[in-house]
């Protein structure tokens, strides 16, 4: 079956394409942009999708997400992470190790990729462990993993907070030339903190977690990314400092890339209110400044990535006490709509956007994918920019709930996602 | 005006006039205290639980005084700390007093934020007796009670808080309540425990006993945490005791009718030299007969908000 995409605005940054156009969709790949349409409407084999007003573009890449499965499958299963990428408009998600067991081997990785394969309906990519068990003491078996699907490597979640260990990982990684992606976080400086150190912890009696406790381990992964001449990636950038250390790091000419969350750059701790477990996660909400100079990292190229941390978490495991709660949201469909904003807010510009979120991510891990180009698979996204929803965590397609946004009228409603060819949502 | 707080859960959201209004209605409760029969009907019927999960004679001991002569009936639920991270959750043991036909929950509670939990998720009336290391309104209310009663006024005083207030629920809720009915607030103590963040409170930050107790008028003294040693934050109790400790040679700087407060209780020669200790003790006890009238009058006044949502 062939699908023939009419009459919407094509952006596709990784070839510089922004015009009104046709998409030709043939045997799961792009066959071609036709002028015309007419020979193909009324071909009961062509299945023709009316795009008139709304934008196509690559299928959204979300380089971090947590799909839970092994061993957590009662937040979220490979199945329902997928479903819940395809209605937030994403055709690619790399999924991260901290599962149980642990992606640390290659028979975990052979495991989620049989998964995807069977039961996902987006491409998934997993990213191995960096030490076993993340514990931060010895290498996973990172050569294995790489030759079984890993495209690259994290202890996300459980920096590594020993210097040679991160070292050696940096290393050894250049033989399969994958990136090695950090959660920047000193744990010592972080403590029992729960969020950001700041007025609102203050007031709530909570203990926070300090920017510095990001800057310090950003500072220090820079800083044996130039030792070791490896490629670094920095995930969910939360704080100006990260965002000026990053900046001055590649004018060096360091390899680093780096992502930021939906969330960091729409709020700021000011969202804990009166303990609002779905604000909280890690690195945490901060304050107001951190947040436009994350914005300011998006817009001069700092910050190469828009990425989720999709973190999905039971009801029960969100509905007690702020300090017992665990850290993290859900994301992958509130993605498009809050980056939207972005847009709106003029902070950038629609092609920068989806550019942060479809070529840009792809290019940190090599994925090759974030594109229209003819021949390449067919990961196609089509939304209307304009049309007003409200999220309602009711009717996410995650299994988890878990997200702050609940009752926000935004604009961005996803109408087709296409995986290889295939419609895996319509809305 | 009329009360319209079901639950009393911080000082940080209650108006001055509201704060005004539970003292004044506290020293009504104080004259029901000092008759023979000391009982007034006020929660006939009403079942009030007292769910402690931390040890705390002194606070649950007041609050069940209050309760009882308020006509109330009565139930302790003592929980362990270790039953906050096994079993059981909060909400499901605070839904198990609700089934009980407890209407009133007064909580305490080591984690900040626990009596907003059950604020939020039931339809009892709930009381926070102290939250982790943020706020624990009564014990707050009633030091504002003991000083407007030496004093004779809040507004102008210069109120002096010393010790840890990084991890105090007592700091926290008497810097808003003493700021919003117009005191000058300093706190002091190492700069290890002083939140950084503190100012926005509009309190005063020293890090000199001596400095910050010039022309005080009332002095509150925190308890200092004896587990806190184990930690980073000062070296010593021995040091901390020798800079932070009060003593009447520290004292001398501060207004000649300075009263000396303190939450208890006392760790004689840490916080308090002993004869100090022994000089403020009639305020001490005085804080403490004055705990059961403010209890009394925040229950009567939760519980007409309450009847009239």
């Amino acid at each position: 079956m062939s699908i023939l995409i009419k009459g919407g605005r094509i952006i596709d940054p990784s070839q510089g394409i922004d015009g009104k156009g046709n998409v030709l969709i043939e045997n799961g790949k792009i066959k071609s942009y036709p002028k015309t349409t007419k020979k193909y409407e009324g071909d009961l084999d062509v299945k023709v999708i009316d795009a008139k007003g709304k934008i196509v573009s690559p299928g959204l890449v979300d380089i971090h997400v947590h799909l839970r499965e092994p061993g957590f499958e009662h937040k979220e299963t490979i199945r329902t992470g997928c479903e819940s990428a395809a209605a937030g408009g994403f055709t690619s998600i790399v999924c991260m190790p901290n599962t149980n067991p642990v992606n640390d081997n290659a028979s975990v990785t052979e495991y989620i990729l049989l998964k995807a394969r069977t039961e996902g309906i987006v491409n998934v990519f997993p990213i191995g462990a960096i030490t076993k068990g993340e514990l931060g003491e010895t290498l996973a078996q990172i050569g294995e993993m790489y030759e079984a699907g890993c495209v690259g490597v994290s202890d996300d979640g459980m920096p590594v907070m020993n210097s040679k260990v991160m070292r050696h990982a940096m290393e050894y990684v250049q033989a399969f030339d994958i990136p090695v992606l950090s959660h920047a976080e000193d744990k010592d400086l972080s403590g029992s903190g729960v969020m950001n150190e700041g007025e609102v912890s203050t007031q709530l009696g909570l203990t926070g977690i300090p920017c510095a406790s990001e800057d310090v381990m950003v500072s220090r992964d820079i800083t044996v990314a130039e030792l070791t001449g490896s490629r670094l990636h920095i995930c969910h950038v939360s704080t100006a400092g990260s965002v000026r250390l990053i900046r001055a790091a590649k004018k060096r000419g360091v390899k680093v890339t780096a992502e930021v969350t939906p969330h960091h750059f729409i709020l700021t701790d000011e969202a804990v209110g009166r303990y609002d477990t779905n604000a909280k996660m890690n690195p945490p909400l901060r304050g107001k400044k951190d947040r436009e100079a994350v914005i300011e990292g998006l817009k001069d190229g700092t910050l190469d990535a828009i990425a989720t941390d999709h973190a999905p978490h039971s009801e029960d495991e969100k509905k007690v006490e702020f300090d017992l709660a665990p850290f993290g949201i859900v994301g992958l469909e509130t993605a498009l709509p809050l980056s939207l904003k972005l847009v709106e807010d003029g902070a950038l510009t629609i092609n920068q956007m989806i550019s942060k979120l479809t070529n840009s991510p792809s290019d940190v891990l090599n994925l090759g994918k974030g594109t229209l180009k003819i021949g390449e698979n067919a990961d196609v996204v089509i939304f209307d920019p304009e049309q007003e929803i409200t999220i309602d965590r009711e009717s996410f397609h995650s299994k988890s709930k878990n997200s702050p946004f609940d009752g926000w009228k935004l604009k961005g409603k996803v109408n087709y996602t296409i995986v290889n060819g295939e419609i895996v949502y319509s809305g | 005006m009329s009360f319209k707080h079901k639950h009393i859960l911080g000082l940080e959201e209650l108006t001055a006039k509201e704060i005004t209004l539970i003292l004044d209605t506290a020293e009504s409760m104080k004259e029901v205290s000092e008759r023979d029969i000391k009982k007034v009907p006020a929660l006939r019927g009403v079942t009030v639980c007292n769910l402690f999960y931390e040890p705390s004679t002194r606070t649950r001991s007041s609050f069940e005084i209050a309760e009882k002569r308020l006509s109330a009936d009565v139930l302790n639920f003592t929980l362990s700390h270790s039953s906050v991270t096994k079993g059981e959750t909060l909400l499901d043991t605070a839904r198990n007093l609700e089934a009980m036909g407890a209407s009133v929950i007064v909580i305490r509670h080591p984690l900040s934020g626990a009596p907003w939990l059950l604020a939020k998720e039931l339809n009892s009336s709930i009381i926070n007796a102290g939250d982790g290391s943020h706020e624990h309104p009564s014990q707050a209310l009633l030091d504002l009670f003991t000083i407007r009663k030496i004093k004779g006024k809040i507004k102008g005083l210069k109120v002096v808080i010393v010790g840890d207030i990084l991890h105090s629920r007592v700091a926290r809720s008497n810097v808003w309540g003493l700021v919003k009915l117009g005191a000058e607030v300093r706190v002091v103590g190492p700069p290890t425990l002083i939140p950084r963040y503190i100012k926005k409170a509009k309190a005063k930050t020293f890090y000199n006993l001596e400095e910050a107790i010039k022309g005080a008028d009332v002095v509150i003294m925190l308890r200092i945490q004896m587990e806190r040693q184990e930690s980073v934050y000062f070296p010593s109790l021995r040091e901390y005791s020798r800079f932070y400790g009060l003593t009447r040679e520290k004292l001398k700087g501060a207004d000649r009718d300075v009263t000396v407060m303190h939450p208890g209780p006392i760790n004689r020669g840490i916080e308090l030299s002993s004869d100090i200790a022994d000089d403020a003790s009639s305020v001490i006890l005085d804080q403490v007969s004055n705990g059961i009238a403010v209890r009394m009058a925040m229950f009567y006044l939760a519980a007409s908000a309450g009847r009239n949502q």
